[in-house]
């Protein structure tokens, strides 16, 4: 009885702040018009050769996962995850002000590749 | 060749389990000739599979790009030890391994129970060969996992494996998490015989009970060197992420701890076997769904390999065990039942049922957690997940009950304990406890975090109550036997491996636990932008950044920095550096290739038992680029001979020329070309040095992240005590009826009861109450042996053997 209380308890409580807790996955061509202030978990891909160290940040552009969408510039402070780098598809937690992406610290997740292909870096 | 002979090597390994499947379900109305037949097919299975796996490491290391797996996951610069562990970086290495896991484990578990368990056994036999020969059938069917699938005409080199996955742990960490999925099938296959054919006593535990014990094993120490891998690989300084993957492994372990400790409640007491049947079906449900995550891409993940075409069968599997498991539990309620209640909340039994409900309290959040993206969208229609504070919030308050508990439990008595034994075992672990909670308020900024204080005092309860019971088990073993002090103890561990082994996973895991609050409660973490000379203090550590350093080798360009360190006194350096692969198996690339290859950090490590020091540099590239492309260019102007160009440009320049008209000149042209560039790229890399650029460097401090390794060491080494065969089961054969398991087992209460009264945890009064209804239990039980031989079934005499 007791432990069927606090099961249904700790149900509740999960489903209300997984609920108000969620961050909403998009990628970047949902997010041109998003509502400044509210923090997205955006998925998308790198857009080869858009990587600029600015201070102690990254500068980038995401496309959509498929390589597609509009492009959506992003900034970005805290760890990069190893295998982060042109063409890798990745989430990051932030924001949007003002068109661009404001990632939150330390929330970059690079995807592993699913097999080590070379991108011909020369144009 | 390789190919013609594993592709009919994997047929006959199908063919193989369908032979088991048939023969164990055709002998299984008595048969035994039929059994032991479909026994020897799994064995075959095994034999097959075992050479496929040898097959295409063979392929792996003599570099045969024929076989496209070899070509996809290795080259000719691949190291061998690598070339080795390539074959589970692939999709259908890795289902192979599955594979051939199974057949180990089927086999030993089958070898294990040949004369044993006579009913239950063919039916294990079935749900074994199945669930491999799904696993076979989707290597042999599947689309695009075929593991012999060749290349014509084969390519002169392989595309290499990622340096990524070039760390050590790659040879252990995915064998073992796979071997932990994989052992869980042997406990869930004699599972569902036992339930098909109603035998539900406590036999078919008996017999898979160190297999489940061996799965926890290998997927705990494959969590752990994955942690390691994250925390010295992947720079980013942590050990878990909440990733989906990573939870997916983690939740298998914890339903699988919930059913290490359930099953000791049936085997003892009869009860709770409904609840056993659903755990270890909900364990290898899991299991299966940690081997579909990996393989399917449904949710985000750093793990997630891509999307796959198997990832609808797995799931497709993962159904028809829910609910074929389901509807049989459900048709064997009756059989189900328990044969007692449970005697008084104050015995180990109750404190194992409340552990219980944590750990599937955890898991259920975990879960819920996990695949929150879906459920949301389901509701929603907006996929959205949740992050690692939201999965703190649950886990830590669980983990501080759970820590708690794991100090309780040993403790306590079966059955019952009176309120006066009760105080006096809880006494001292109780009074160490506050003492350390005051001592560390004093004395720490501990209050700042009280989760951290609630588990550290916590902690400190269940390591002095296990310390007092290994103190009071051996003094009453002394005062039987004289021996000295440690050899009492050497005793009581090795004759009782079950509870002593269990009581040190105990200790590991409360020391684990205290390394997992201090350091993500009381990490310190600073990114640091130095040029060479500079410095910067951080946690009372003097952390200068003395010199860059460049290496250059056949694989990769390495941008390294000299850290000097002065701390308490000491001074060392740290070497972190930032590896740059040179991409391989590239034909016409520029200089710039050379410096845009996959890149991985090497974090310099300063571990100690108070706190690690880390640190991992992101060196600033930029200026050197610019040199680079310019190089570039001058290169490509150098190679047309462009006016302008260089004298030395001539020979390139001509050389070109003849292979513009003659094509037989090309391979050698470009091979020229490439080593060229290969000088220049490795020139400009030492011009790094001289730059003097900034570097910007994170640095971690760590408190008693070291006592996590340690703890999980401490808990295997327990793990492996409970796992060691004891002397008598090596010698003498097991029991072979539900007669002889229900004796032995009794046996061992007996003698269990008779440990806890010499080591004070039983009043004598309790004692003698408990002993006496033990001893009745065990005549009834003799009783039914001499008299009317069990259920009305003849009591097999136990197989004698050499």
């Amino acid at each position: 009885m007791v432990a069927l209380s606090v099961a249904v308890l700790l149900a509740v409580g999960l489903v209300y702040t997984s609920f108000s807790a969620s961050t909403e996955a998009k990628e970047p061509s949902q997010l041109l018009g998003a509502t400044p202030g509210t923090s997205y978990e955006m998925t998308g891909r790198v857009v080869p050769g858009s990587i600029r160290r600015d201070g102690n940040g990254l500068r980038f552009q995401v496309a959509d996962r498929d390589g597609g969408g509009q492009r959506l510039p992003v900034t970005y402070t805290g760890t990069v995850p190893d295998p982060f780098r042109g063409g890798r598809e990745i989430i990051l937690t932030g924001t949007v002000e003002s068109g661009t992406f404001v990632g939150e610290p330390d929330t970059l997740i690079t995807k592993c590749p699913s097999k080590f292909t070379v991108e011909n870096s020369g144009k | 060749m390789t190919a013609n002979l594993g592709s009919a090597a994997l047929a006959l390994a199908f063919f193989a389990t369908l032979c088991a499947a048939g023969l164990a379900l055709a002998g299984a109305r008595g048969e035994r000739r039929w059994v032991d037949a479909s026994r020897r097919a799994v064995y075959t299975l095994c034999a097959l599979l075992t050479l496929c796996v040898v097959l295409i490491e063979i392929a792996f290391i003599s570099d045969d790009f024929s076989l496209s797996i070899v070509q996809e996951h290795s080259s000719i610069e691949t190291p061998t030890f690598y070339k080795l562990a390539a074959m589970w970086s692939s999709q259908e290495g890795s289902l192979l391994l599955w594979a051939w896991v199974l057949s180990i484990a089927s086999s030993a578990a089958l070898y294990a129970t040949r004369d044993k368990l006579r009913e239950v056994v063919p039916y294990a036999t079935a749900v074994l060969a199945g669930v491999a020969g799904f696993f076979t059938g989707l290597l042999l069917f599947g689309e695009g996992v075929d593991p012999f699938a060749t290349l014509s005409p084969a390519p002169a080199d392989g595309v290499g494996l990622t340096p990524l996955l070039q760390h050590p742990s790659m040879m252990i960490h995915p064998p073992m998490l796979y071997s932990g999925y994989v052992a869980f099938t042997i406990p869930f296959a004699f599972a569902i015989g036992a339930l098909v054919t109603r035998r539900l006593d406590a036999a078919w535990i008996r017999a898979t009970r160190r297999f489940a014990l061996i799965a926890w094993a290998f997927l705990g120490l494959g969590l752990l060197l994955g942690a390691r891998w994250s925390y010295t690989e992947l720079g980013w300084g942590g050990y878990w992420a909440w990733d989906p993957v990573e939870n997916a492994a983690l939740m298998p372990w914890l339903t699988g701890t919930a059913f290490l400790h359930s099953i000791m409640v049936q085997e003892k007491r009869g009860i709770l076997k409904v609840w056993n049947a659903s755990l270890i079906v909900v364990t290898f449900a899991l299991a299966l769904l940690g081997t579909f995550l990996v393989r399917s891409g449904v949710l985000q993940s750093i793990h997630a390999f891509g999307d796959s075409t198997v990832g609808p069968y797995i799931l497709g599997l993962i159904a028809v065990v829910l609910l074929g498991s389901a509807a049989l539990i459900v048709s064997r309620l009756d059989d189900l039942r328990s044969e007692r209640r449970i005697d008084s909340l104050a015995s180990r039994e109750a404190v194992f049922l409340v552990n219980n409900l944590l750990l599937v309290a955890l898991t259920a959040t975990i879960f819920w957690g996990t695949f929150f993206p879906l459920i949301s969208e389901l509701f929603t229609g907006e996929k959205a997940s949740l992050a690692a504070p939201w999965f703190d919030q649950y886990t830590t308050p669980l983990a501080v009950l759970l820590v708690l508990f794991t100090g309780i439990g040993p403790l306590l008595a079966w059955r019952r304990v009176s309120w006066d034994t009760a105080k006096r075992v809880f006494l001292a672990p109780a009074a160490v406890a506050v003492l350390v909670g005051v001592a560390l308020l004093l004395s720490t900024d501990v209050a700042n975090s009280l989760w951290a204080l609630a588990l550290f005092v916590f902690a400190a309860f269940s390591l002095t109550g296990l310390a007092q019971e290994f103190w009071r088990g051996a003094a009453a073993r002394r005062r039987l036997s004289g021996e000295s002090m440690p050899a009492a103890l050497a005793a009581i561990v090795t004759r009782n491996r079950r509870r002593y082994g269990g009581y040190i996973v105990h200790a590991g895991i409360a020391v684990l636990l205290i390394g997992i609050a201090a350091s993500s409660s009381f990490q310190t973490k600073r990114d640091l932008k130095l040029s060479p000379g500079e410095s910067a203090v951080v946690e009372g550590r003097q952390i200068t950044y003395e010199r860059p350093t460049v290496s250059v080798d056949e694989r990769a360009l390495t941008f390294g920095a000299v850290l000097g360190v002065e701390q308490d006194g000491e001074r060392f350096e740290l070497r972190p550096s930032r590896d740059y692969f040179r991409p391989t198996g590239v034909q016409g690339r520029t200089i710039g290739s050379f410096f845009s290859g996959e890149a991985t950090s090497e974090v310099g490590l300063k571990p100690g038992l108070r706190s690690d020091l880390w640190a991992a540099p992101e060196p600033d590239l930029s200026a050197l680029k610019r040199r680079v492309r310019a190089a570039d260019r001058g290169f490509g102007a150098c190679v047309r001979g462009a006016p302008g160009a260089p004298p030395q440009c001539e020979a390139v320049a001509q050389l070109m020329r003849a292979a513009a008209a003659d094509p037989r000149l090309r391979p050698a042209a470009l091979a020229q070309i490439n080593r060229l560039q290969a000088a220049v790229a490795e020139r400009l890399a030492r011009s790094y040095i001289a730059e003097g650029a900034p570097v910007t460097f994170r640095v971690i401090v760590d408190p008693l992240v070291t006592w996590i390794w340690i703890g999980a060491l401490i808990a295997l080494t327990g793990a492996l005590i409970a796992i060691w065969p004891t002397r008598r089961s090596r010698r003498a054969p097991a029991a072979d009826t539900e007669l002889e398991a229900l004796k032995e087992a009794k046996y061992r209460e007996i003698s269990d009861a008779e440990l806890d009264h010499a080591a004070g945890k039983l009043s004598d009064e309790d004692y003698a109450l408990l002993d006496a209804e033990l001893r009745r239990e065990a005549v009834e039980i003799l009783d039914r042996g001499n008299g009317h031989a069990g259920n009305g079934r003849p009591a097999e005499k136990p197989a004698a053997r050499g």
